[in-house]
């Protein structure tokens, strides 16, 4: 076998067990879309764009009484060592299906019937844990498209690694690992809206596994909110705060 | 085909109560019957209450993955043909069956209770390529099960095709040895409805529902072992809801265990 993935309970990256690699996360990084996010798991980059609610095409997919969600994952063909097949395929329809019921739990569809909201999340460079990064992009540029939403999705992985329990998975803990569960969690519902897994384990093994990828999602979640705050803290008209606070009292 | 209304579902639901009077852990009747198409390495149809589902391996020698250049391949595609329901469409498979194929894929190969190794006929150049597919011909719910207990059955029952002195499959000719599997890994959806828990949701439950959890489990050495996990639908769940699927989802898996040892 290969050199040890985790030495001393330090893994190969440096990390302790329950830490994350370091996040970034940027809200409007893009012009053209209605709202978009940059968001960095590590070595892990992913970018996200929403467009909606617009019209729905094709016209039979519209609701009379709600917006539909779609929502659309992809590798960019670089973001691999090994070049990746441009275009679909099986495993990013499977991964853009639960992105989208990651998320439709916090979005108020009824808001905007008869329209699509559409979301595309492209992954720029792969250092696993893509479908969590993406979630977390793809929550912070619906968010920053001013699309109503009850809350923020914040979403990240465990595993385990050697027989250790670790959080948020990279590189070659994904590829030599045991197991990998990604969960993405609305904190204000304590609600699990994404939860995968692969790999040989235990219920009692299994939950310390979901509690620790939660309590990765609650590191996610201050740093999508700090993301959020910091662009409309620039956007804010400087010297006007007093004037402010007269009209809230009006 | 009668449209039952989800509310009324979702009302029985908060009084335990299930639309064709089952308790919440109880399935319908399943069957599972093997070798029903002789021109696959096995086959199995398997009917859970009015869905019925036909699964057939194919072999043939390929060319092995260069990051495990001595593995056989395995490869699960469940279709939803469109004789199955009125709401499915020919074409390519959709987001549905796609997911379905993917589910069922990974209990078997996280499992690891196929030997890919021994599926291996030169290393670095030729390995079994194992095809599971799978046609749902009816569709009245809960296919992740359904589509679970054929994969395994069918695999089960599957000998692998005799090479002749060039490597060609020799046709016509049945195989005697069985492909290597140790152990059942199986496919238990539990789904959630109005906050209740149940199990082998029907397509009246199945448009019901608030969410879904498939819990893929496997036999290793006498314990049950969770080998993957899926979750599904429009709504979240909590963590007490996953910890009492988890427990829902063994006990249910050991019982179709035993039904495929009785029936295979």
């Amino acid at each position: 076998m290969d050199e040890k993935i985790i030495k001393n309970g330090i893994r190969y990256d440096g990390r302790r067990f329950d830490q994350l690699r370091p996040i970034e996360a940027k809200v409007g990084v893009l012009k053209n879309a209605n709202g978009s996010a940059f968001f960095r798991l590590g070595n892990t980059f992913v970018i996200a764009g929403v467009y909606g609610p617009k019209k729905v095409h094709p016209k039979h997919d519209e609701q009379a009484e709600k917006a539909i969600l779609r929502t659309y994952y992809k590798m960019a063909p670089f973001s691999t060592s090994e070049r990746s097949r441009p275009g679909t395929n099986r495993r990013s329809t499977e991964i853009s299906k639960v992105t989208r019921e990651a998320i439709l739990p916090v979005i108020d569809v009824e808001e905007f019937p008869k329209t699509a909201i559409d979301v595309y999340i492209e992954v720029l460079q792969a250092d696993a844990s893509t479908r969590v990064a993406g979630i977390n992009a793809a929550s912070l540029a619906l968010a920053d498209a001013g699309v109503p939403m009850m809350d923020l999705i914040a979403s990240c992985s465990a595993g385990k690694v050697e027989d250790t329990v670790v959080l948020d998975v990279a590189g070659k803990e994904d590829t030599e690992g045991e197991l990998d569960l990604p969960v993405a969690y609305c904190h204000r519902t304590k609600q699990i809206t994404l939860l995968q897994m692969d790999g040989i384990t235990n219920s009692k093994e299994m939950k310390e596994i979901i509690k620790l990828a939660i309590k990765g999602c609650g590191v996610v979640y201050e740093e999508q909110k700090k993301a959020l705050r910091k662009k409309y803290q620039h956007e804010e008209p400087q010297g006007e705060e007093s004037q402010g606070e007269v009209d809230m009292n009006d | 085909m009668i449209e039952i209304d989800t509310s009324l579902i979702q009302n029985m639901a908060e009084s335990g109560k299930r639309i064709d009077s089952r308790q919440f852990s109880q399935y319908r009747n399943i069957t599972i019957e093997t070798n029903a198409v002789t021109s696959a390495e096995g086959s199995s149809r398997v009917r859970i209450g009015n869905t019925e589902v036909l699964a057939g391996i194919k072999m043939e020698p390929g060319t092995p993955f260069s990051d495990t250049p001595d593995a056989g391949v395995l490869m699960v595609g469940a279709e939803l043909v469109p004789l199955a329901s009125p709401e499915f469409e020919p074409g390519p498979p959709g987001e549905e069956a796609v997911e379905i194929s993917r589910v069922v894929d990974r209990a078997i190969r996280e499992s690891k209770c196929v030997d890919f190794k021994k599926l291996c006929i030169k290393e670095g150049e030729k390995v079994w390529m194992v095809f599971v597919d799978i046609d749902v011909l009816n569709d009245d719910g809960n296919l992740f099960d359904a589509c679970g207990i054929a994969a395994i059955s069918a695999l089960l029952s599957s000998t692998i095709p005799e090479l002749d002195s060039g490597g060609k499959i020799i046709s016509g000719k049945k195989g005697s040895e069985k492909i290597p599997i140790k152990g059942i890994p199986l496919s238990t959806t539990i789904v959630k409805i109005n906050g209740k828990l149940m199990v082998d949701p029907n397509s009246a439950e199945t448009r019901a529902m608030d969410a879904r959890l498939t819990v893929g489990t496997a036999d290793k050495d006498g314990k049950t072992v969770l080998c993957s996990m899926q979750k599904g639908g429009e709504s979240g769940i909590t963590e007490e809801d996953v910890d009492a699927a988890l427990e829902l989802a063994i006990e249910k898996s050991n019982e179709v265990r035993e039904l495929i040892k009785e029936n295979v």
